[in-house]
């Protein structure tokens, strides 16, 4: 009834309408954030995020586990949110537009379902590049995808590129040894970028071709997301990348 | 009001004032000040200034000095800053050991405690390492390359450390936080450990020092901020043990002057070894103050203030020996705006012995009496004006730098208008 008053909104779906939340393709990494950041992860209040999942302590019974690195419009989030639907999950996106079109989206969704369905996903702005240790406590994750990532393409932007050895030693803090990295992209450069780096850093391994073949989130890399659809539409390639994060002693 | 500050700040940049540096030979054999790009050392034990020997060919270039220190050996000096360029000295022959370019300006410098490492972090965030090979007095080595060890995505660090016991280098930056990393076995290959993140400061940080007894394995953690707080920190956890509020203190302290500052930036800490006390500096307060850290109960607390009384003395650097109880202060500027002179300094002692009441000592009380203060101070006199005038200009070029600068919706609606790539199309 509420989106029915809401001209951004599809009379028929009734979820938010992508026309209303147009944004630029490409933001900048580098820039002061004028967003409000969390001062440590226990200072967020994921009650807000997750309303199903909070006890009577007014906290939320567990951690999130997965994280979508620029998240975009949220097809990824949308697609593990019913496969995996006992983890809690959130998308962190940049674009202030594009993460408001998501929170809509994940709104309308949990009315629109049957069920507690979608009540497992949430999405935040921020920039992960820089404030990922305001959000997650050491080993806190199992899963971090980064999905056809912004290229970067001239060699003075490369520090700007989501992946590069001195964020994966956040990333590898974040994550929990065991704990999965999914990046996928369309531009062979970066894909082999992005390869590159994993393969160099000494907290990462390659997944075996059956660990890939059986992990049924692979396939979702390709399909679920609005860039991925983009990508197989027009016949384009991409160029994938899993790695492990390792116990590791230094 | 905030707008008007922005615009100081943007007016401002040109100069770059660099605030006055200091650092003590950990048995006081020698003492550094830095002014700009003017670094001079008084040597305590002849009591004569001493000629720095510089004879490596690598670019010379002259800029202010960001970041000076002794190594806990007391065998090797460091110093950087806007000139790009990290040198290494023997802190006995006063001889340069290696130029080591950096490709951005340095913001901060440690050196490990067996002197096998120099760690830099440039503006960029990035925190590179140079392994020396050994002290090798009387010979000109070829200039190093720093190999790049960590990096605090784009953020100025603001201090480095390492931890009393060596296996942690912690780096502080203007987004609030504090990186713990394990200093791996073979730093070259860059530290890719994390083992904490310190997370409480709601403001940039500006200094950390460690809070260290033998009877102490780790060491605890002190830090100082923009957010007017000194915090108290477990850095194996990364767990905020205890927050020390100044506000309300330099408040009390300077009630009868003018309104106190809402905020104040701790500008400097200073641990005493074997003690659990530290001395602060703090940006428009003329003195010092005392913490005393219970290292059981695991909380912090002011025990002196030490006001400097008659001229204007705000410290912009604070050191201190391991062999004695002697506060060394600086206070001064370079690149003052309207100012023909490359920079002032001002050096103060003051004694901390626990036993006796501490006292502000006059300058023929100092070690190296007025011959020291000459050559550390460039000339003795100096007028009171200039030195609150330097403490302005040091307080609003370190907001300027370290804030983020807040716009109003109609700046930011106007400079997304005059953005570059809209331009091409109207």
């Amino acid at each position: 009834m509420d989106s029915e008053t809401k001209p951004t909104f599809s009379k028929s779906t009734g979820l938010p309408r992508k026309r209303f939340y147009r944004a630029r393709a490409h933001s900048n990494p580098l820039s002061d954030s004028h967003f409000p950041i969390p001062i440590s992860p226990l200072h967020v209040d994921f009650s807000l995020h997750f309303p199903k999942f909070v006890e009577a302590n007014s906290k939320i019974s567990k951690k999130i586990e997965f994280a979508d690195i620029g998240c975009g419009f949220g097809g990824l989030l949308i697609s593990l949110a019913t496969l995996f639907p006992d983890t809690l999950m959130i998308g962190m996106e940049l674009r202030d537009k594009v993460t408001e079109y998501v929170k809509e989206r994940i709104l309308a969704l949990r009315r629109t379902s049957s069920g507690d369905q979608y009540e497992n996903i949430s999405v935040v702005r921020t920039n992960s590049m820089k404030y990922i240790p305001n959000y997650f406590e050491k080993g806190q994750l199992s899963k971090m995808f980064f999905l056809f990532p912004d290229p970067h393409f001239k060699e003075k932007n490369h520090r700007r590129r989501v992946i590069s050895t001195h964020l994966l030693d956040e990333y590898a803090y974040v994550l929990r040894a065991g704990g999965i990295v999914y990046t996928i992209t369309d531009v062979e450069e970066l894909g082999e970028w992005m390869r590159s780096c994993l393969e160099k850093h000494p907290m990462f391994e390659s997944l075996t071709q059956e660990e890939l073949d059986s992990d049924p989130v692979v396939e979702l890399l390709c399909n679920a997301t609005e860039e991925g659809q983009k990508v197989a539409r027009n016949g384009g390639q991409t160029f994938r990348a899993v790695f492990r994060r390792i116990a590791y002693v230094s | 009001m905030e707008e008007s500050h922005i615009e100081e700040g943007e007016s401002q940049n040109k100069f770059e004032v660099a605030p006055a540096l200091i650092s003590v030979h950990p048995s006081q054999k020698s003492v550094a000040v830095t002014v700009g790009s003017d670094l001079r050392v008084f040597d305590l034990i002849e009591s004569c200034a001493v000629n720095l020997v510089d004879e490596s060919d690598g670019p010379f270039r002259k800029d202010s000095i960001r970041a000076i220190r002794y190594g806990a050996s007391g065998k090797l000096f460091v110093s950087a800053g806007d000139d790009k360029l990290v040198k290494i000295w023997s802190a006995e022959s006063w001889r340069c050991l290696y130029t080591v370019c950096s490709e951005k300006r340095v913001s901060a410098v440690a050196i490990s405690s067996d002197d096998s490492h120099v760690c830099y972090a440039d503006k960029f965030g990035v925190v590179w390492v140079v392994e020396l090979d050994g002290i090798n007095e009387g010979e000109v080595l070829p200039s190093k390359k720093g190999a790049p060890l960590l990096s605090h995505y784009c953020s100025i660090i603001t201090s480095l450390e390492f931890s009393p016991d060596g296996r942690y280098i912690l780096s502080a930056d203007r987004d609030f936080k504090i990186r713990v990393t394990v200093f791996p076995k073979k730093p070259l290959e860059g530290a890719h450990e994390i083992q904490s993140f310190c997370l409480g400061h709601t403001e940039f940080i500006t200094c950390i020092a460690f809070v260290w007894n033998p009877e102490l394995t780790q060491g605890y953690l002190m830090s100082g901020s923009g957010d007017s707080t000194v915090r108290l920190w477990d850095i194996t956890s990364g767990s905020l043990l205890d927050t020390c509020e100044i506000t309300t203190l330099t408040g009390h302290s300077e009630s009868n002057e003018s309104e106190p500052p809402a905020q104040v930036t701790v500008t400097d800490i200073c641990t005493i070894s074997n003690s659990s006390l530290a001395a602060v500096a703090i940006q428009s307060f003329q003195g010092t103050l005392l913490l005393s850290c219970d290292l059981l109960a695991h909380t912090l607390s002011i025990t002196k203030v030490i006001k400097i009384p008659g001229e204007s003395f705000i410290p912009t650097s604070i050191s201190v020996s391991t062999s004695t109880r002697l506060l060394w202060m600086v206070s001064g500027a370079s690149n003052l705006p309207g100012s023909n002179h490359p920079g002032f300094s001002r050096v103060r002692a003051i004694s901390l012995v626990e036993t006796e009441p501490s006292s502000i000592l006059e300058d023929e009380q100092i070690p190296g009496g007025s011959k020291l203060l000459e050559q550390l101070q460039g000339k003795v006199a100096i007028e009171e004006s200039v030195m609150s005038a330097a403490a302005e200009a040091v307080r609003e070029a370190m907001s300027s730098l370290l804030m983020k600068k807040q716009y109003s919706e109609e700046k930011r609606e106007f400079r997304k208008r005059t953005r570059n790539d809209k331009k091409t199309t109207q």
